[in-house]
């Protein structure tokens, strides 16, 4: 075995993650290695700084609130939903009446209506070209996991 | 943290229980090392509660998603490492536009205080190492221990998550490999190269003071 071998199980020993033989063997290494024994020392020294580290406890209230937050949090995503959904299904059908109403009107000229139709047309088109883009651009873009 | 790993929240859910009722058990039974892993790899307590709360909320609204074998921890961690990641790299974007648009002064007196030796110029090009690590998270502070978290801070997404399983929720190789979908192999391999970065970090800034 290498020293480089040997370096993936000093991670192990270092974290008491070797059985009984690994452990004898790696010690055996240790012991004819001074390179290896001088990166082990520090590695060491290192994990009994990064050991004696803990987070910070919160307050008990964080844990005592913590699931009403949660639950707030989950009813407030199905509301803003169901309030999204209701909305573009209200905006979509008030829309639709609306154009029928002014078609069907007779006091409405020709012409406005004839505007109406473009301007309502032309937005379909750019909604489905954006969309289609859209669509085609997120399967495609090999960097689109790049970070910016 | 094992029994964490192993358990099939899926079994829960079907217990008979209400759907609210099931997954405020699985909330309370995880809440402690959902906010102690975000707040590892975000060192932000505000920070720390919201994306762990989110991740929840996300969890909830996919759990379809787990499919009738799967163990609830390691799936859910995934939601939860992948929004504190989005939000290192926002809060990162958001710092390097606030340096390139600040007076070289402000800038050069921010680098004073975190880097050693390094000049203004240097830290527009480059973006501020850590990204805005709090060493007030850590319990028992002293000056090493600051050294240390700011240290964490500076250590990329990918070896600063195997750091912050291994030593701050205390989990087994093997775990670490369930929760991070790989080999036992590569979590030794990331913990080698993590300690090793951390070292080089803790070394340069002793070098630095020392100058």
């Amino acid at each position: 075995m290498t020293c480089q071998d040997h370096k993936d199980l000093m991670m192990a020993y270092l974290d008491d993650e070797l059985d009984d033989e690994q452990k004898r063997a790696f010690e055996a290494h240790l012991a004819s290695c001074g390179d290896c024994a001088k990166d082990m020392e520090e590695f060491k020294k290192l994990k009994r700084m990064t050991d004696g580290m803990a987070l910070a406890e919160p307050e008990d209230r964080v844990w005592d609130e913590y699931w009403n937050h949660t639950y707030n949090r989950i009813e407030r995503g199905t509301g803003w939903i169901l309030f999204s959904v209701a909305a573009i299904a209200l905006l979509l059908y008030g829309g639709f009446e609306l154009i029928e109403t002014i078609i069907e009107d007779r006091t409405v000229g020709g012409l406005a209506k004839v505007g109406l139709l473009a301007l309502i047309g032309g937005l379909a088109i750019l909604f489905v070209s954006v969309l289609r883009e859209r669509i085609y651009f997120w399967g495609r873009d090999r960097y689109k996991d790049v970070r910016r | 943290m094992g029994s964490v790993c192993e358990e099939n929240a899926v079994a829960l859910w079907d217990s008979g229980q209400s759907p609210r009722e099931a997954f405020e058990a699985i909330v309370k039974r995880h809440m402690k090392d959902a906010y102690f892993i975000a707040l590892g790899l975000v060192g932000n307590r505000e920070d720390a509660l919201e994306l762990s709360q989110e991740a929840f909320y996300r969890a909830y609204k996919h759990f379809d998603q787990l499919n009738s074998k799967g163990k609830f921890f390691p799936w859910f961690y995934q939601i939860l490492r992948n929004l504190c990641f989005s939000h290192l790299r926002k809060r990162r974007v958001r710092r390097d536009y606030q340096l390139r648009n600040a007076p070289i002064g402000d800038c050069r007196s921010e680098i004073g205080d975190s880097i050693p030796g390094a000049d203004s110029q240097s830290v527009i090009s480059d973006p501020l190492p850590g990204d805005g690590f709090d060493p007030e998270m850590v319990a028992e502070r002293n000056e090493s221990k600051d050294r240390v978290w700011r240290a964490i801070g500076q250590l990329d997404e990918k070896h600063r998550e195997v750091i912050v399983l291994r030593h701050f929720r205390d989990m087994s190789y093997d775990e670490m490999a369930k929760v991070l979908f790989c080999n036992r192999g590569t979590v030794t391999s990331r913990l080698f190269y993590a300690r090793q970065r951390l070292k080089e970090i803790l070394d340069h800034e002793k070098g630095g003071q020392e100058q």
